[in-house]
């Protein structure tokens, strides 16, 4: 059987504000190099569970581990530096630092987590050499992060988070601002990424279309469970 | 990396953070400029008298009669009569002795009758003497040496005519007597830049047909005539003294003050100085004050424009919070986007104060007689500049813990 990268036990949250909501989590795992696709509508608490991955929140009970460390039991100046060191993130969109340089922004999590740092003997290279594996032209690495198209700053957005190879890539709707044609491209580019470096991928979308290509697709619905109060 | 994104940052908010940036400037150069005319003024006031032990007059104000005496500010009230004066310089602790007789004007520039002794004893900036530029110290009756501003205002050269005025700002004028100009002194940046100098007896010669401050009407003594008249004065307005030892100046102050026939006053011109500093100290911390205030209100409006920026930035905070940046982190990296601008603020401030001092210099020099050296920024200017920067990192604090609270409650997760 795989290595764990994710391993979610017990988990319990419970949203403090004036429209209470609660997210449990029974057990979810993902092993390494796997990718998984998680469905789920817009409101459902996706945001919320990779809140709780990433450490950004912490539950009330149960367990988070992330290569065998359980975050919970981190402080969380330890958590941001492990999300640093384990995670690659992608966003939706406006990934990057309109006001840096495209080698720039592919360096940053470098600056904050030093055992990545330590992979990648010379940053502005690999951030080349990742920007050509992506199908970036030449030399887009000078470029300004603001010049570049959505799909070209999503490509970018990837090679941010492979720097330095972290066990695991979190992506969050990476392919909702592009149009179809670039969807199919950007998840072949990522898939490529992913299997060279023998990273997991959780990937969470409200689009099932993306399915066929992933190791496993798995509804929300299925491993948590919501609870809301009628406002 | 950090420093290089936070100007890259800036950069893309060249606006505003230029106006802000601006702002600073304007204010760190008024801030030091208020400073250096302060500090600039007080050292040319006291560059303006050196090597005088006493200085005598009629009694009044120490400070005033300082004022009237070496800088030409204000009048006396009073005159010494010559048998004082006389008393005075026969004394044994008296060394030299220098009268001054004020009162009258060339155009705006002051006239004042002195004996050649003046370019013998009259020390500025540190024992420096009056040197002439040209032509010869006045050997005629109605010879004069004017200071270099005079000269260079009038356009007068050697040997020019010029007619006194009777009193400051008058039209009666000494027409009858035509004044011939002997010499030119060098610029020294002292008052004597702006003085008409003439002998005690040119003074009597000129008010021979006055009395009671008006001419006689009708009367008007030939030259000839006032040439073979007995021309000694019959007042001074102060006189400039030096002891045979520093150690007789407090003994003949003394002397001078309780001297019976006549109120009179003698000071110490430091002493004066000291107290006219404390006269005008209120003023100077008045200034300071307002200067620093300007400056305060130029990092508030920073604090400002850092704050309105946060919401904008919710993204980017994200971005280095999934980066695995500590809320800790973004704050300080606005703490670190304020100091730079404090910094790149105070240096264009110091050198806007280094442009306007090389525009100003000559204007404050003829204007005001005060003279600003171009000197390298002192100690002082140095400390003032750390002073903003660590105020501005002061300043950005505030919006910087409710950066930190923003990039808490957000994580990396920000609606936008």
């Amino acid at each position: 059987m795989a290595e764990t990268v994710l391993d979610i036990q017990n988990l319990a949250y419970r949203w403090r504000g004036p429209a209470s909501f609660a997210l449990t989590v029974p057990t979810f795992k993902v092993s390494k190099g796997e990718t998984v696709l998680l469905l789920g509508e817009s409101g459902s608490g996706k945001s919320t569970l990779l809140s709780l991955i990433c450490g950004t929140i912490l539950p009330d009970q149960g367990c988070v581990s992330i290569a065998g460390t359980d975050i919970t039991t981190l402080s969380a100046r330890a958590r941001d530096k492990f999300r640093g060191e384990q995670i690659g993130v992608i966003f939706q969109q406006f990934n990057l630092l309109p006001f840096g340089s495209v080698a720039d922004n592919i360096a940053l999590p470098l600056r904050f987590a030093p055992a990545r740092r330590s992979r990648v003997p010379d940053p502005m290279a690999q951030a080349a050499e990742l920007c050509t594996a992506l199908g970036l032209p030449e030399g887009v690495t000078k470029a300004k992060a603001a010049a570049l198209s959505v799909g070209q700053q999503q490509r970018v957005a990837v090679a941010r988070a492979l720097i330095g190879q972290p066990p695991m890539i979190i992506a969050d709707e990476p392919t909702s601002a592009l149009d179809a044609n670039s969807q199919t491209a950007f998840l072949e580019l990522l898939f490529a990424q992913t299997q060279t470096y023998q990273t997991s991928l959780l990937m969470v979308s409200h689009d099932p279309r993306l399915g066929d290509r992933f190791d496993r697709v798995i509804r929300l619905d299925d491993i948590a469970d919501v609870q809301r109060a009628a406002a | 990396m950090m420093v290089r994104l936070a100007l890259a940052s800036l950069m893309a908010r060249a606006l505003t953070v230029g106006m802000t940036i601006l702002a600073i400037a304007l204010s760190v150069a008024l801030f030091l400029g208020v400073e250096m005319v302060r500090s600039g003024a007080k050292a040319s006031f006291a560059d303006t008298i050196s090597g005088t032990d006493l200085i005598v007059g009629a009694r009044a104000g120490s400070v005033q009669l300082l004022l009237y005496s070496v800088f030409r500010i204000g009048n006396a009230t009073n005159n010494v009569t010559w048998k004082s004066y006389q008393d005075i310089a026969a004394r044994p602790e008296v060394d030299w002795i220098v009268p001054i007789s004020l009162g009258d004007s060339h155009r705006q520039f002051r006239v004042m009758g002195t004996t050649q002794a003046f370019f013998a004893h009259y020390k500025y900036r540190q024992g420096r003497s009056l040197v002439l530029s040209d032509g010869a110290i006045m050997d005629d009756l109605f010879d004069t040496v004017i200071g270099a501003d005079v000269a260079a205002t009038l356009g007068y050269r050697i040997d020019d005519p010029i007619i006194v005025a009777h009193g400051l700002a008058s039209f009666a004028e000494h027409k009858d007597q035509p004044f011939r100009v002997a010499g030119i002194l060098e610029k020294t940046g002292t008052p004597v830049d702006r003085t008409v100098i003439i002998s005690m007896e040119a003074i009597e010669a000129i008010h021979v047909d006055w009395q009671g401050g008006a001419q006689v009407p009708g009367q008007s003594t030939p030259v000839d005539v006032i040439r073979e008249m007995d021309l000694t004065p019959k007042a001074v307005t102060a006189a400039l003294i030096g002891v045979e030892s520093p150690l007789q100046t407090f003994a003949l102050q003394r002397a001078i003050n309780e001297y019976r026939a006549e109120p009179l006053l003698a000071i110490l011109p430091g002493v004066a100085l000291q107290e006219l500093w404390g006269i005008v100290g209120i003023a100077e911390t008045a200034l300071f004050a307002v200067s620093a205030m300007v400056v305060v209100t130029a990092l508030i409006g920073m604090m400002a424009t850092i704050f309105s920026s946060l919401n904008e930035r919710r993204r980017e905070m994200a971005i280095f919070r999934a980066m695995g940046a500590r809320p800790a982190t973004i704050m300080s990296m606005l703490v670190i986007e304020a100091m730079l601008m404090a910094a790149i603020g105070a240096l264009l401030g110091l050198l806007l104060l280094y442009i306007g001092l090389i525009i100003a210099q000559p204007i404050l020099d003829s204007a005001f007689g005060l003279w600003l050296p171009i000197d390298a920024p002192s100690a002082r200017e140095l400390w003032a500049i750390v002073g903003v920067v660590c105020a501005g990192a002061i300043v950005s604090l505030v919006p910087a813990i409710r950066a930190y609270r923003m990039s808490i409650a957000d994580g990396m997760m920000v609606k936008s």
